[in-house]
C-alpha cells in the first residue's frame, strides 16, 4: 500500500530527534514507552490527541539531530501513516525508509495544507491533494532501489530476500 | 565525456564498493570495516538482527560495541540495555567490547584505541559517528537496523554525497580559538542544514594549525550542519596519531586537484573569536565579545566533542587557582579512562575539584540529559557538547548555550557566560 489518507498534524522547521522523543526515554525502547512520549514537548499529549492514521506535515530538516531510530519507530508506534516534510535530515531519511515508515519530500504542498486539513498522499505515484482545498501537489519519487526497499516493506525483509543465513 | 577526479569521500566509497568510480547522487553497496553502536541503539539493533535469522556477525573484529550513554547504568532500565549489549558481545566474541572500567565515549575511545583507521569506511548507530573524518576515514551515522543489516552482511546502503569544501585559510591569532570555534563558526553560516546530505571536507593551510583532538571536534560537529559526514586529509599530524594505535594496515586518500565540488566556502581563522551558540540550534552562533549578559547555573566540561584531553588542559589552565562561582555547578567528564588518568598524573583533577568541581568516569550522561546533571525548569547550562535543542538536557523549558572549554571554564568562574581573558587578566 502506498496510498495514505488522514487528518494532518502541522509542525514547523527543524523538529529535531530529541523533539520527537526525548533522551530522557530512551533507556527503554519498547513500542509503548516510545509512542506515550511521542512529540510531546511540541504538541502536548500528542498521542491523546492523534487518530490512527493521521498525516504529520513538517518544514524543513524535520528529524534533525542524533540518529536515534527510536524517532520513526516512535512517530509509526502513535499511528501515524505517513510524513510529508520540506526536506528531511538524512538518517531520520534513512531510518525511515529502513524501518518501513512512509515519507515523503515536497517543497510546495507543506505551504498549503495546515492542522486538521484531510489529505491524501500518494509515495509511489508521488503527489499529494489537499481534500480541503482541491489542490494537488506533485512529489519526488524514489529511486529504484529505495522503492525495492518499500515494496519488502523494510530494509530487513530486503535483505532476507537477498541474503540466507545459513548460521 | 570527461572524467573528473574524485573527492576523498567518493574514493572511499568506490573502494568499498569495489567499484572504480562513483558518482554523487549514485546509490551503492559498500564493504564495511567498523560498524558500531552503543547502549541505547544497540539493543534495539541486536532484536533487528535476531529478526533477520542470522546467528553470527559478519566479523567479530568488526563489530563494536560500547556502554556509554546511560552508562555506569543510571537506572534499571539502562542497566537491562547495557546487559543486551554485554550479553550479546559475550555471545558473539565480540574483539571490541569494553565495560565499564575500560570504556569511554565512543567516539573518544575508538580513535584512541586504534579500532578506526584512516581510509577506513565505518558507519555507527549514533550520529556523531562522523567523528572518525578527522582521521581521513569515511565515517556516518545510521539507524539500527542499517546497524543490524551490516552486522549480518558486513554491507550498507549508501546514497554518495556531493562535497562541500570549506577552506580554512590563516591561523588563529585570538586567544582561546580551538577546533570548535572553527565548526560553531561554519555552522552559524551555513546553517543547521546547511550541509545536509553531503559531505564537509576540510582543506587549507588552517587545518596545520589545529590539534587532532581539535580536528575530531569539528569532524564531530558536521552532523549538526546536516552534513553525512565531515572529512580531513591525512598529514603529518594524523600519522602522529595514528602511529602506535592503529595496527592493520591502512590506506589514505586525498581529494584529486580536479575533483568536483557542490560549494566552496572560505573561512578566515584569523579573524576567529571563540564562539557560543544560543538556544536552541547550534546555528545561533554569537562571538565571546557579543553574548551579553546570560547568568548560568551549571557547567558541563566534556563529551565525544570536547572531552579530550587537550580540553581537559585548557580548563585546567583557565581553572587554575581560581574558585568556580558559589551555586553553580561545574561537571568536567574525560571521554575516556586513559584521559581520565592522564588528567590524575598531569595534576588537572586536582585543579578542577580544589576549584569546587565534579570529576566525573567518562560517560555520555548530560550531553543528551541522560544523567549526572540534569537541568531543571528554567536553568540554564554552558556545555561543551554539541546540541542545545529544546529539552536536550534536561527540562524542556532549561537552556544549553555551547562554547569551546575555555570559555567554558571561564564561566563556570564567573556564573555567566564571558572571555576566558576575563579571569586570566590578573595572571
Ligand atoms: S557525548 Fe553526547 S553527542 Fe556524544 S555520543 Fe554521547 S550523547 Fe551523543
Amino acid at each position: 500500500m502506498t496510498k495514505y489518507i488522514g487528518k494532518v498534524w502541522r509542525v514547523g522547521d527543524d523538529i529535531d530527534t530529541d523533539l520527537i522523543i526525548a533522551a530522557r526515554y530512551l533507556n527503554d525502547a519498547s513500542e509503548e514507552n516510545l509512542k506515550k512520549h511521542c512529540l510531546e514537548d511540541v504538541i502536548p499529549d500528542f498521542i491523546g490527541k492523534i487518530q490512527k492514521g493521521d498525516i504529520l506535515v513538517a518544514g524543513k530538516n524535520f528529524g534533525c539531530g542524533s540518529s536515534r531510530e527510536h524517532a520513526p519507530l516512535a512517530i509509526k508506534a502513535a499511528g501515524i501513516s505517513c510524513v510529508v516534510a520540506q526536506s528531511f535530515a538524512r538518517i531520520f531519511y534513512r531510518n525511515a525508509i529502513n524501518i518501513g515508515l512512509p515519507i515523503i519530500t515536497s517543497e510546495e504542498a507543506v505551504w498549503g495544507i495546515s492542522t486538521g486539513d484531510r489529505i491524501e498522499v500518494d509515495v509511489n505515484q508521488g503527489y499529494i491533494f489537499n481534500m480541503e482545498t482541491g489542490e494537488e501537489y506533485e512529489t519526488e519519487t524514489f529511486p529504484p532501489f529505495i522503492q525495492e526497499i518499500i515494496k519488502a516493506g523494510n530494509l530487513l525483509n530486503y535483505v532476507k530476500n537477498r541474503v540466507k543465513f545459513n548460521g | 565525456m570527461i572524467i573528473v577526479g574524485m573527492t576523498i569521500t567518493e574514493k572511499i566509497l568506490a573502494a568499498h564498493a569495489g567499484i572504480e568510480r562513483v558518482r554523487s547522487g549514485e546509490l551503492i553497496n559498500a564493504k564495511v570495516d567498523v560498524v558500531l553502536s552503543n547502549d541505547i541503539t544497540g539493543p534495539v539493533a541486536i532484536n533487528e538482527f535476531n529478526k533477520l535469522g542470522a546467528k553470527k556477525v559478519f566479523d567479530k573484529s568488526k563489530v563494536v560495541m560500547i556502554p556509554d550513554h546511560f552508562s555506569p547504568a543510571k537506572d534499571i532500565k539502562s542497566a537491562e540495555q547495557c546487559k543486551a549489549i554485554r550479553d550479546f558481545a559475550r555471545e558473539q566474541e565480540l574483539t571490541h567490547y569494553y565495560e565499564v572500567g575500560q570504556m569511554g565515549i565512543e567516539h573518544c575511545l575508538l580513535p584512541e584505541l586504534g579500532i578506526v583507521a584512516p581510509g577506513d569506511l565505518v558507519i555507527g548507530a549514533d550520529s556523531h559517528t562522523c567523528t572518525y573524518g578527522a582521521l581521513g576515514a569515511f565515517a556516518t551515522g545510521v539507524g539500527s537496523t542499517d546497524v543490524a543489516a551490516a552486522m549480518a552482511t558486513g554491507e550498507v546502503w549508501l546514497r554518495v554525497p556531493e562535497t562541500i569544501k570549506v577552506v580554512l585559510k590563516g591561523k588563529p591569532t585570538q586567544p582561546w580559538v580551538v577546533g570548535k570555534d572553527v565548526i560553531l563558526a561554519l555552522i552559524g553560516k551555513i546553517g543547521v542544514d546547511g550541509a545536509r546530505y553531503q559531505a564537509l571536507e576540510f582543506v587549507g593551510e588552517g587545518l596545520e594549525h589545529l590539534s587532532m583532538d581539535s580536528r575530531f571536534s569539528m569532524a564531530n560537529m558536521a552532523i549538526e550542519a546536516g552534513a553525512k559526514n565531515g572529512i580531513m586529509a591525512f598529514d603529518e599530524k594524523t600519522r602522529d596519531y595514528v602511529k602506535g594505535r592503529v595496527n592493520k594496515p591502512f590506506v589514505f586518500y586525498h581529494s584529486d586537484p580536479d575533483a568536483h565540488y557542490a560549494n566552496e566556502i572560505e573561512m578566515d581563522l584569523s579573524q576567529l573569536k571563540p564562539q557560543v551558540a544560543f538556544p536552541h540550534l547550534p546555528s545561533n552562533t554569537r562571538n565571546i565579545d557579543q553574548v551579553g549578559t546570560v547568568l548560568i547555573d551549571q557547567v558541563v566540561i566534556g563529551s565525544c566533542t570536547n572531552g579530550r584531553l587537550e580540553d581537559m588542559r585548557i580548563a585546567a589552565q583557565v581553572l587554575k587557582g581560581k574558585k568556580v562561582h558559589p551555586y553553580l555547578r561545574l561537571i568536567v567528564i574525560p571521554g575516556t579512562q586513559a584521559i581520565y588518568q592522564q588528567c590524575i598524573n598531569e595534576g588537572i583533577v586536582d585543579i578542577i575539584i580544589e576549584a569546587g568541581g565534579v570529576f566525573s568516569t567518562p560517560t555520555c550522561g548530560p550531553c543528551l540529559g541522560g544523567y549526572m546533571g540534569i537541568l531543571a525548569k528554567g536553568e540554564k547550562a554552558l556545555a561543551t557538547t554539541n546540541r542545545n535543542f529544546v529539552g536536550r538536557m534536561g527540562d524542556p523549558e532549561s537552556e544549553v548555550y555551547l562554547s569551546n572549554p575555555a570559555v567554558a571554564a571561564a564561566s563556570a568562574i564567573k556564573g555567566k557566560i564571558c572571555s576566558p581573558e576575563e579571569v586570566m587578566e590578573n595572571d
